[in-house]
């Protein structure tokens, strides 16, 4: 790997904004435009994110007059990449099309958003890469939209929701993870959801604090589904990227779940390593949000507690607000540490990142 | 995780030099009890109209199962093998768990969780009438009989109006020493309707008990139901992280400050990373829940106490004492979950390096306070 490409950093989550329909209508197949215009279809943003929900668009990253960030290639790479020296960032557009209920409509607006993409950011700035958004409501129609986007090798990523219809270890959605594993591309996981079942294990929030929180305890039993269905054994090449998904509650899940893994894994045998070493080969987790402790003190604690200098990924989440400034780095990691996860663990982790560094 | 109980008679001489514990999850059972059916041991406490409803149309809960739980448990009724008295069932036996347990391990005091009182049953009027009857049937059996044990009072949770009615024939009873809900409820718990449960309790001095398990018909995941008892039995974890976090963003312990909540066999490490992500979250949201006054973090340090089993397992153990800093000392209870299958040994399942104090505090003295026993 080049010195320099080692140096200046690739940030593996942020994330354009779809400013309004009439931006994806030309990218939408005519059928699909016309029932957008006649049913009035005006809008998919999802709840995930509001538009103007403080987390959502950072205050000094909002366009001063429509108040939307993200919402052009030149504005990101004016406050996500230049500011950071960023050489690489892989986009993942967190659109509602996941959460349509019908397969067609859904897998309809994947296509428009992966060609709007390909068109109005990765064309426009030669430092982005892209996640193929796909119709999670059906994985033949995902793996369509995964082979039709993986000619392009800008495309680095298949982006999956925390939030899914059935737990995304089951094998209704291994299709999915044989396409991505085919093509080299990890499986980003990101925090959002299809809203098919309420984030929570006690039922549906009542604040978009409380079900953002609770993306973190979502993370937790989805990868628990991942190990104990048996993706990581059945696609022994496949990379999982949890994104946005916060990063210090990783080891105490681990050590429970290796706990469980020891007392039960007759259910599953054919999970035959520890959970927490197939994690740590086969799993990694974006920066931001970190999660970190108040003291700057501890933060080498908790890496410890991880265990692996490998399994971070630099990210600013831009434009939502995980912290002000450029204090994308959590205060208290080792610089070592932090160098390595700038750019040495992105471009491990994503083959095609690796294809076009130089 | 499972020790070795091959070899062990039950009759095991606790040693004179042994510490006195405290164990905050023991689980009494009628004998014959089940899932969709009540024990007969309970008919004393229980009227003929709701003796013939169960032996009729049994009980149903939001699950699939007549009898038995929606996952299958790894081995019988998730029980220890040599848990089993002679012709009885693990829990159902006094005598057998006081020489199997309490005298061997030095059990001082043994807070009682029976898990299958009706809680969470469709019916609000069955489930009322068996928790009532359950808590009859632990003071009779139990805490009348052996002074080390005090008894949950089992409330039928998702109907408030009747838990009110059945806290209030208990408060005051020292026989009780906490109220008990099951953790997979049908709302989040910071929701308004289980308010009148929690001042309730809180006038009464109890503290709010939560165990994993329950019947709220909502999935663990995100995404659903997932298919393996594993999954279950991690994932009480995030169900726990999720009503914590429901009562502190409701604003639960503003308006009920007093109110003590003892988190059940959910595990602990994750607390320290849950405190973090609410702080910062908060720091930023608190415009849309106003009603959270501090940083979640500080509920947690004044209203949240922890039950030790089954403790997280970290390489290297001594992980967990970074774990316990961060939490709290005073915040840990130990517990060992007896007669069920993981069991957490007390000679074995904190091998820390302690203080006297505090391992004092955690295998009693927190207890005793949180409970208020002298």
């Amino acid at each position: 790997m080049p010195t320099q490409a080692l140096h200046r950093p690739i940030d593996c989550d942020v994330h354009p904004t779809v400013p309004n329909m009439a931006a994806l209508l030309p990218y939408l197949e005519p059928v699909w435009r016309d029932t957008v215009v006649r049913r009035g279809i005006d809008d998919l943003t999802t709840i995930s994110y509001p538009t103007l929900n403080p987390v959502s668009s950072r205050a000094d990253w909002r366009d001063a007059d429509s108040r939307k960030a993200a919402t052009s290639a030149a504005v990101l790479a004016e406050q996500a990449l230049a500011p950071f020296d960023t050489q690489l960032a892989i986009c993942n557009c967190l659109y509602g099309a996941q959460a349509l209920f019908s397969e067609d409509l859904g897998a309809a607006f994947a296509r428009a958003l992966n060609d709007w993409m390909a068109r109005e950011w990765l064309d426009r700035d030669p430092r982005l890469r892209a996640s193929i958004i796909v119709p999670m409501q059906n994985a033949e129609l995902a793996v369509d939209e995964i082979e039709r986007c993986a000619a392009d090798p800008r495309f680095v990523q298949v982006l999956l929701l925390v939030g899914s219809e059935l737990p995304l270890g089951r094998r209704q959605n291994w299709p999915i993870y044989a396409a991505a594993q085919k093509h080299g591309l990890p499986v980003g996981i990101h925090a959002g959801s299809t809203y098919r079942h309420p984030m929570t294990a006690v039922g549906w929030p009542s604040s978009w604090s409380e079900d953002y929180v609770n993306q973190a305890p979502g993370f937790q039993s989805q990868l628990t589904s991942l190990i104990a269905e048996g993706v990581f054994t059945k696609f022994p090449d496949l990379t999982v990227v949890l994104m946005e998904s916060g990063v210090t509650w990783l080891p105490a899940f681990l050590w429970r779940l290796t706990k469980f893994w020891k007392g039960l894994r007759s259910e599953i045998p054919w999970v035959a390593d520890p959970p927490a070493s197939v994690v740590r080969e086969r799993v990694r987790l974006t920066l931001q949000p970190f999660d970190g402790p108040p003291d700057p003190a501890s933060v080498m604690r908790v890496m410890e507690h991880i265990g692996s200098d490998e399994t971070l990924l630099f990210s600013t989440d831009y434009p939502h607000w995980q912290f002000d400034g450029l204090a994308a780095i959590p205060e208290g990691l080792d610089a070592g540490l932090a160098q390595k996860i700038m750019a040495e663990n992105p471009l491990r982790t994503y083959p095609r990142l690796r294809e076009t560094v130089t | 995780m499972n020790v070795d109980v091959l070899n062990r008679t039950g009759v095991q001489p606790a040693a004179s030099t042994k510490l006195a514990i405290a164990d905050c999850d023991v689980h009494p059972r009628p004998a014959g009890a089940g899932i969709g059916g009540i024990s007969t041991q309970l008919y004393p406490y229980l009227s003929k109209r709701w003796q013939e409803h169960v032996e009729t149309f049994g009980i149903q809960y939001r699950q699939p199962w007549e009898k038995g739980s929606a996952y299958p448990k790894g081995q019988p009724q998730a029980c220890r093998i040599d848990a089993w008295p002679d012709g009885g069932q693990p829990g159902s036996d006094l005598g057998f768990m006081a020489k199997q347990h309490l005298d061997p391990n030095n059990v001082a005091l043994g807070i009682l969780n029976p898990l299958t009182s009706g809680q969470g049953a469709m019916n609000p009027d069955l489930s009322a009438a068996i928790t009532h009857a359950t808590n009859e049937w632990q003071v009779a059996e139990w805490t009348s009989r052996d002074n080390r044990l005090r008894a949950s009072v089992v409330v039928p949770y998702e109907d408030p109006v009747a838990s009110v009615k059945e806290l209030e024939l208990r408060a005051g009873d020292a026989n009780f020493a906490q109220v008990l809900f099951l953790s997979r409820t049908a709302e989040p718990l910071g929701s308004r309707k289980y308010w009148p449960i929690y001042e309730t309790a809180a006038a009464a001095r109890l503290p709010l008990g939560i165990h994993a398990f329950g019947y709220g018909g909502w999935p663990i995941s995100p995404g659903g139901w997932g298919s393996y008892y594993l999954e279950e039995m991690v994932g009480h974890a995030q169900a726990q992280q999720s009503l914590l976090i429901s009562l502190i963003f409701e604003g639960v312990f503003e308006r009920f400050p007093s109110l003590k909540v003892v988190l059940i066999e959910g595990g602990m490490a994750w607390a320290p990373a849950l405190a973090w992500r609410m702080d910062r979250q908060w720091a930023k949201l608190r415009k849309e829940i106003p009603q959270v006054k501090r940083p979640p973090s500080e509920y947690m340090r004044t209203n949240v106490w922890y039950t030790t089993q089954p403790i997280e397992e970290p390489d290297p153990r001594s992980q967990l004492a970074d774990v316990f800093d961060w939490i709290g000392w005073d915040r840990v209870l130990f517990a060992t979950d007896y007669p069920h299958w993981d069991f957490d040994d007390p000679a074995q399942a904190l091998p820390l390096q302690m203080t006297e104090a505090q391992r004092r505090a955690v295998f009693l003295e927190n207890a005793k306070s949180v409970f208020g026993i002298a």
